[in-house]
């Protein structure tokens, strides 16, 4: 649905993770959004914007936790009250667990980062940008 | 932006219409195209709230403000009041409000939020090919100002002032067609 602006959003790739089975590991992925832009956080403030969301496959680890930074609050000249969001460079960590029946050797996770992007005057619809994670499972 | 404002402002020109009384003048919008630069507004045919299909030639010989918008989209949200107003004042003029949901969700969405902010115009859901169809719509809020003839007179990317609008709306509504402005000039 409309037409997409990828200069937005880009995001660094995770480096391999080296998974010990019967461990837990993390990995970030970084996150940068154009000056000038914001997108929703994990919390928006208000209950019609969509949300920053982060999800992977569920093979061969398994997602304990995913962390997102602290949002901002910021005002608008569209929102009289601040809204919660991301801005510039940022991280967004999760940790694994490694099951004890995983099967060893490589593989790649893959996340999806859904995000919806605004700047002070116009939004852009929301989109969905891969994230890959190269896992040497021992 | 404020300087934007002031500069469109400043801009404005006044133009007292042959034959007519102060209070029949228009403001000549800054944002209008002129006549030459215009091209026609795409035919489409996209679905209503209530199923029923709707072509913008339905509305032919009105001034429509087309609003293609989103639930998701902010700056939209300012808009729509503004729009509602525009609708009340203007729909018995030969003025029309069409917004055009861009929701991936749908009626799902678009229905009750429609009903929550109390949008008195009509709405379409929006589709990919509609929004090519209007050179991409990259951003929202994108708003057009059709004339009486079917013809684009206006673009606005992004949250505009209600003054633009105002301004562009009265001197569509007085000047666009021949028989308007004859009309108008008859009531004084």
């Amino acid at each position: 649905m409309l037409a997409q602006n990828n200069a937005i959003l880009t995001i660094t790739p995770p480096h391999k993770l080296v998974a010990k089975r019967n461990t837990s590991v993390s990995t970030k992925v970084a996150v940068t959004l154009s000056e000038g832009y914001h997108a929703n956080s994990n919390t928006p403030s208000e209950a019609y914007l969509i949300p920053l969301r982060l999800t992977w496959t569920p093979e061969p680890l398994q997602v304990e936790s995913i962390t997102f930074p602290k949002p901002h609050d910021e005002t608008y000249s569209f929102s009289p009250t601040p809204l919660s969001v991301f801005t510039g460079a940022f991280d967004i960590t999760t940790k694994f667990k490694v099951p004890s029946g995983a099967t060893p050797g490589l593989a790649v996770l893959l996340g999806k980062l859904r995000y919806q992007a605004c700047n002070d005057t116009m939004c852009f619809p929301p989109k969905t940008v891969e994230v890959k994670l190269p896992v040497e499972v021992q | 932006m404020r300087a934007v404002y002031l500069s469109l402002a400043v801009a404005a020109v006044v133009v007292v219409l042959p034959g007519c009384s102060l209070s029949s003048r228009t403001t000549r919008a800054a944002s209008l195209k002129s006549e030459k630069e215009r091209k026609p507004a795409p035919e489409f045919a996209l679905k209503d709230a209530n199923g029923h299909t709707v072509h913008l030639s339905d509305y032919k010989g009105k001034v429509i403000l087309l609003d293609f918008w989103a639930t998701w989209c902010g700056p939209c949200k300012i808009e729509i009041p503004w729009f509602k107003d525009f609708e009340r004042e203007n729909k018995d003029k030969g003025f029309a409000v069409l917004g055009v949901a861009m929701d991936q969700d749908g009626w799902d969405v678009v229905k009750p939020f429609a009903h929550q902010l109390g949008i008195n115009y009509r709405i379409v859901m929006g589709d990919d090919s509609i929004a090519d169809l209007y050179g991409g719509v990259e951003a929202l809020p994108t708003t057009f100002l059709i004339d009486r003839e079917g013809r684009i007179a206006s673009v606005h990317v992004g949250l505009t002032s209600k003054r633009d609008f105002e301004d562009g709306i009265k001197e569509l509504l007085q000047t666009s067609g021949g028989s308007s402005v004859a009309a108008l000039a008859r009531t004084e």
